[in-house]
């Protein structure tokens, strides 16, 4: 029983149920695939998180974004400058509370080199989309 | 010395207790069970608040409410129960006198200390930083303090704990190995001193940051460290559950385990990988290789899980093997039919290896799936999975042995008997409306403690699907049916402590112990057969249908 000592001494030599090996060796397995599940999506799926990650100063970092909102700069809304930068170029987003700065206005089909920096939170996500940028320690990662 | 005044004998499994581990028992039994009356509360005000039609409190109060929420609920009450289970384990199950029981009140008034500190730090204002408290916010020195405190109490009782281990070995209190109980509250007690250790790394230095003695503190080493201690000490409450899933079916049911060689291995895959899992909240987080993510992710190619999958059949297996032995041998589920659905322990136990089995751990595994974490990550998803793992499965099993542990430590009957019976069934269909909802609401992408999901002050608006304030209000009223649950449950407690008869011999359960199943290859559990395939199938089907909605997101690369 299990709040009493186990009645057989030598417990570890009991033999097992063919039962629970089966399970042991299903849930083994399944284990196994989920594994490589991982390792598969890495070479054939289309969703994984880049492992390029830097540390930025976020005065620098928000000059290259101001610099860049200004040159491409389409219009505006709420305050917020809407910018039409280049396909194939590289593009900036800072990440404030409630907000994102500036709006982009990006080319469907066509590839960026997108920058993210947070500069007042910690946590940003876009819709069903998260990625993580941590503030004290300014950083900018990409996909 | 031990003296004979020390002990007295339980008639009910005929063991000595000391009455030393037995105060100790109740005293942190009795300021969990308060811990969760508090924690709860608060708990009850954030969902009401993030019911967007009441939406309860203001801003500062709802991440006032949710930080302590948090801190009352996820690590007080459920480590004060914990030390509870670990003497319980040790000095009760072993027939052991209890180990240094002045460094046990020691430890105890330490975490009592600090866990008030910690309220009142966070009911002060200005130590609003949630659970995690995630660096670069800063919380006043005295709430690290607090925290580190109570983490030190809880580091006395673990060793109190194998000092009694030491003690009963010495003295020959047992013949032959340790009940499994035991072994699985060892698996406990080890991943507390890790946990508490990480703890120890991370909040000192920030404690001292928050001082003005340290300048910086960075925020990703921080999330990495903190997460050793914040996902490990959930690790404990998966071993102590589990342990007192085994304790449960024994003392209600007489039932052993199919095979100890099994259950015990199965407890170490826990001790060697289940800490790995702290890397779940570090997947969407930049300057982490993806090797690491995936494995540690993984728990070492899911060798934790098989740990899980392994408890998840032999709990059952071993009720159904002892229903069985009991007569109760009608159809595939004669013995489920049959067994003591009236009895608020066996229930709250039942209940509980199925929700954390199908709520929280399938939840757990394709959230901490390393690609999969992208849809769901900082969702309400996240909520939703611990409230299936942490309430639905530790908070239920804990509560489920309470109702053992008035008649046998307290020595009490339950009041309020009928109150009790439902307890567990009102509290998990409420804590079961909490986890699916919040899961089906964080699938629609709302944002995790966030007060407003309308966005009322963003410059630009955004709307979520009506479908996600339809989940938001449903996930408000199962809140208040869980707190309905959780009041019944302090009620019968409380009721029973001060005012229950004291228990004689003849009120108190019997153990009506199965000795044996036959050899291992005589043991038929059919129920249970179809019951981990259902699970099984559920669980594959889920882990794919998350792919598929991952695959029609935006690539990312």
């Amino acid at each position: 029983m299990a709040v009493t000592p186990p009645s057989e001494r030598i417990w570890w030599k009991e033999p097992v149920a063919k039962a629970e090996l089966v399970w042991i060796v299903i849930a083994f397995l399944w284990g196994l695939v989920m594994f490589f599940m991982m390792i598969y999506w890495h070479g054939s799926g289309k969703q994984n998180l880049s492992n390029e990650a830097y540390r930025t100063d976020p005065a620098v970092y928000a000059q290259k974004a101001q610099a860049m909102a200004e040159k491409y700069k389409v219009g505006e809304e709420a305050g917020i400058p809407v910018v039409h930068p280049p396909a194939g170029s590289d593009v900036y987003l800072i990440a404030r509370l409630w907000q994102w700065w500036p709006i982009l206005e990006l080319e469907k089909d066509k590839d960026y080199r997108l920058h993210i920096m947070s500069w007042t939170g910690c946590m940003v996500f876009p819709h069903n989309r998260s990625i993580s940028i941590l503030r004290s320690t300014p950083t900018t990662t990409w996909w | 010395m031990a003296t004979a005044t020390q002990f007295r004998t339980c008639p009910t499994t005929g063991l000595r207790i000391d009455l030393k581990a037995e105060n100790l028992i109740k005293a942190n039994a009795v300021a969990a069970v308060i811990f969760l009356a508090v924690g709860g509360l608060f708990g009850l005000g954030v969902a009401l608040t993030r019911w967007p039609a009441v939406h309860l409190l203001p801003a500062d109060w709802f991440y006032l409410a949710l930080t302590a929420h948090g801190l009352d609920v996820l690590i007080v009450w459920i480590i004060f129960f914990e030390i509870a289970i670990l003497y319980f384990a040790s000095a009760v199950l072993l027939n052991s006198r209890l180990a240094a029981p002045r460094w046990a009140w020691g430890g105890f008034a330490l975490m009592l200390i600090g866990a008030i500190i910690v309220n009142i730090a966070v009911l002060q204002g200005q130590s609003t930083v949630m659970f995690t408290s995630y660096a670069p916010m800063m919380a006043k020195p005295h709430f690290y303090l607090g925290i580190i405190l109570f983490a030190v109490g809880a580091l006395i009782g673990c060793f109190v704990f194998f000092g009694t281990l030491v003690i009963a070995r010495e003295e020959r209190t047992y013949q032959g190995s340790i009940p499994l109980v035991t072994f699985g509250a060892v698996t406990a007690a080890i991943i507390a001193v890790f946990t508490i250790a990480s703890g120890a790394i991370i909040l000192i230095p920030t404690m001292l940051w928050s001082m003005g003695l340290v300048s910086h503190i960075d925020s990703l080493m921080y999330r990495t460290v903190w997460w050793a201690m914040g996902h490990s000490s959930q690790q404990i409450n998966v071993s102590a559950q589990v342990a007192v899933w085994y304790g449960i079916a024994a003392i209600v049911l007489g039932a052993r385990t199919l095979s100890e060689k099994v259950s015990r291995g199965a407890f170490l895959l826990y001790i060697l990988f289940l800490q790995l899992a702290s890397a779940h909240h570090l997947l969407v987080d930049p300057g982490i290789s993806s090797e690491w993510k995936v494995f540690n992710t993984s728990y070492a190619i899911y060798l934790a899980v098989l740990g899980s999958m392994i408890h998840g059949m032999t709990v059952p297996g071993s009720i159904e093997a002892a229903q069985r032995a009991h007569g109760y041998t009608q159809g595939l589920f004669g013995w489920l039919r049959k067994a003591p659905w009236g009895n608020p322990a066996f229930s709250g136990m039942f209940m509980s290896i199925v929700l954390f089995g199908f709520l929280g751990g399938i939840s757990g595994v394709v959230m901490g799936t390393e690609q999969l974490n992208i849809i769901m990550h900082n969702t309400l998803y996240a909520p939703g999975h611990f409230h299936g793992t942490v309430v639905a499965g530790t908070t239920l099993a804990f509560m489920a042995i309470t109702y053992l542990v008035i008649p046998l430590i307290f020595r009490r009957e339950l009041v309020m008997k009928k109150i009790a019976q439902w307890q567990p069934y009102i509290f998990a269909l409420g804590v079961s409306g909490i986890s699916l909802f919040m899961m089906g609401a964080g699938t629609l992408g709302v944002s995790r403690r966030h007060w407003d999901i309308t966005f009322a002050d963003a410059p630009l608006k955004f709307d979520y699907p009506e479908a996600a304030f339809l989940m938001m209000g449903l996930n408000g009223l199962s809140a208040i049916l869980a707190a309905l649950g959780g009041i019944m449950y302090i009620a019968v407690v409380v009721g029973s402590v001060l005012f229950g008869k004291p228990t004689t011999d003849t009120s108190l359960p019997k153990l009506n112990v199965i000795s044996s199943y036959g050899s291992a290859d005589s043991i038929k559990v059919p129920g249970t057969y179809v019951l981990v395939a259902v699970f099984f199938v559920s669980f594959v089907l889920y882990y794919f249908i998350n792919w598929k909605y991952l695959s029609e997101i935006w690539p990312l690369r």
